[in-house]
């Protein structure tokens, strides 16, 4: 497969009273075409810095470093002027809140227009029929009124489809999604997921998700990358990791999602909680809360380690991880 | 849904009553002529210092002209106050005020010290200095209105663009790869100028008060215009037997302020309701 998207040693800073947070921390992953990979964790995990920091969509107090490398080149070192021809023209990005994330003051219309004249060269009844067309690839019915229409005169639902169809609007190679399905109903969220893996098939594109649900991840991803405290702990891919996590919170992750269709059992829980970015334990960060954990957790950061094609960990007791199994069975 | 549409066509009464006002004032503005009944500048020596009466429905002043007349035309002027004075202030405001609360940090502790040295002097009393070294008339009246009213404008904008940047459609600007001066002006200005269009019709009240005020002092519209505070100026001598000459022109001003307020109320509740 090629990789559209390469991340090297990502780290993400941010300015504080009392010193700099971490909040990304050395992350590095790839992205082949097509591929849709899921960004996974609890609040607070990093995960929507992470996507954030790949199109520098950060407070000015923010310090990053590292390389993300799109196309043979480096955005984290763009000039402002490539930035913005990357953003919305070849990487766009959609929001949880699609509510508060679409102007309330402009049409629907005028919205995927802007994106259009912003990065494309169409003329004015070019961009008419595309963004017609635009609504129709994301289903919203009659296109040519609701195009008129504001935001407050659409559905959750039809405002995320619209969302999705202004950041489609000039067909970028890659979809930022920061948990866009989080705030919908159940039936509407199935719904975006299956538009968002259809375009994905239709437009050839390449997808970013964010989630804290292991079920939409399962449902849509072809890799998964977990991450805790700013780190990524395990890569690899959806059937790799459900089937055989390595990382002791990984595994905590899948025991504590409940399922039907299986015997009922306690669910697994995490104690305690994610450590704050201002205290992040020695060693492993995740080890005051592991099970799993001895001396050396407490004292090194564990290296992330290849144990098998495609899947990645970084964690002292893997070993021991594997021979529990997994709790998705 | 009917409850949701009936409600949404009801126009708040304020609205109505100013609304109103202000078509009749603007109405008076432009064509003076067609209702005055007499020219607001012609001596009548004949007539002086008449009470109101059938021919003169609000009396004479000390030259015989016709009170109704000079108030008609004081419209002209008035009406121009109004807006000349507010619509400058309102729109370098909007602009410095938008940048201010976008780009943070540095400009906006300058602009926190520029209001503070606006602030600590009373208005009138700041706007009485700069016509005062740049000479009375209503020109200097507007510059010096100027260069003090955008602050309060300025200072609304910034505090409603600071809100309104940190909220996702802004991010999604970014994000769709939008300039700055795009993302400002038309994605956030947009959602933030409401409480300042509302000011602006209390302002336009205001302007007409300092207008008359300016007028009355000498520093604003020069004598023989028809000017409201001119013309209160010009009976303040004759108040113990000609009290028409002054209470007229000041009913007229009361009447147009409210006028503008009762705008400025209906607005606020339209516009608070459609949120």
């Amino acid at each position: 497969m090629k990789t559209v998207l390469d991340v090297r040693n990502l780290t993400t800073r941010f300015a504080g009273p009392s010193g700099a947070l971490v909040a990304v921390n050395d992350v590095s992953f790839s992205l082949g075409e097509r591929e849709i990979l899921g960004l996974v964790g609890e609040s607070g995990s990093g995960k929507s810095v992470t996507l954030r920091s790949l199109i520098r969509l950060l407070p000015s107090m923010a310090g990053q470093s590292g390389e993300v490398i799109w196309q043979g080149r480096d955005i984290l070192n763009m000039s402002p002027k490539d930035l913005k021809a990357v953003r919305g023209g070849q990487i766009s990005m959609i929001f949880q809140e699609p509510t508060t994330a679409l102007n309330p003051v402009l049409p629907i219309g005028l919205q995927i227009d802007e994106n259009l004249r912003a990065h494309t060269k169409l003329t004015h009844r070019e961009r008419l029929i595309r963004a017609r067309e635009l609504m129709d690839l994301v289903g919203i019915p009659e296109a040519a009124r609701r195009l008129s229409e504001y935001p407050h005169q659409f559905s959750g639902g039809m405002k995320q489809r619209a969302m999705i169809a202004i950041a489609l609007a000039s067909n970028p190679r890659l979809l930022l999604a920061d948990e866009p399905t989080t705030a919908l109903d159940v039936t509407i969220q199935d719904q975006i997921l299956k538009l968002i893996l259809d375009l994905r098939d239709e437009l050839a594109m390449s997808v970013i998700f964010v989630t804290h649900d292991l079920g939409v991840v399962a449902a849509t991803c072809d890799r998964m990358a977990v991450m805790y405290a700013g780190r990524i702990v395990e890569t690899g891919t959806v059937a790799d990791v459900f089937a055989q996590p390595m990382h002791a919170y990984t595994r905590g992750l899948l025991g504590s999602v409940p399922r039907v269709g299986t015997e009922r059992s306690p669910l697994m829980s995490i104690e305690g909680t994610p450590p704050s970015l201002s205290a992040i334990p020695q060693g492993c960060a995740f080890h005051p809360r592991c099970d799993f954990a001895t001396e050396i957790c407490r004292a090194t950061q564990p290296d992330t380690k290849m144990l098998a094609a495609e899947h990645q960990v970084a964690c002292h007791n893997s070993l021991a991880v594997v021979k529990t199994g997994s709790p998705v069975r | 849904m009917s409850v949701a549409v009936s409600r949404r066509a009801a126009i708040p009464r304020p609205l109505i009553f100013g609304g109103v006002i202000l078509a009749a004032s603007l109405i008076l503005a432009i064509f003076p002529a067609l209702f005055a009944p007499y020219d607001p500048n012609a001596f009548d020596y004949a007539a002086l210092l008449q009470a109101p009466s059938g021919t003169h429905l609000m009396g004479t002043d000390n030259f015989g002209r016709d009170v109704l007349s000079r108030v008609i035309h004081a419209y002209t002027i008035d009406m121009q106050i109004a807006i000349f004075a507010t619509v400058f202030p309102f729109l370098i405001g909007t602009v410095i005020g938008a940048l201010v609360g976008y780009i943070g940090g540095f400009a906006e502790t300058l602009f926190g010290r520029v209001v503070d040295a606006v602030i600590t002097f009373p208005f009138l009393v700041l706007v009485i200095a700069i016509v005062s070294i740049l000479g009375p008339g209503l020109m200097n009246m507007y510059i010096a209105v100027g260069v003090v009213g955008w602050v309060f404008y300025a200072r609304i904008i910034a505090a409603e663009v600071k809100v309104q940047k940190r909220l996702d459609y802004a991010d999604a600007g970014r994000a769709m790869g939008y300039t700055h001066l795009r993302i400002i002006f038309r994605h956030l200005l947009p959602n933030a100028i409401t409480p300042a269009v509302v000011y602006w019709m209390t302002d336009m009240a205001l302007a007409i008060l300092l207008g008359s005020s300016l007028g009355y002092l000498g520093l604003g519209a020069q004598p023989p215009a028809a000017e409201w505070g001119v013309q209160i100026a010009d009976g303040k001598n004759f108040m113990a037997t000609a009290w028409w000459i002054s209470v007229f022109p000041g009913l007229a001003i009361v009447l147009t302020g409210l006028g503008f307020s009762l705008t400025g109320d209906g607005l606020a509740e339209v516009l608070r309701t459609k949120k």
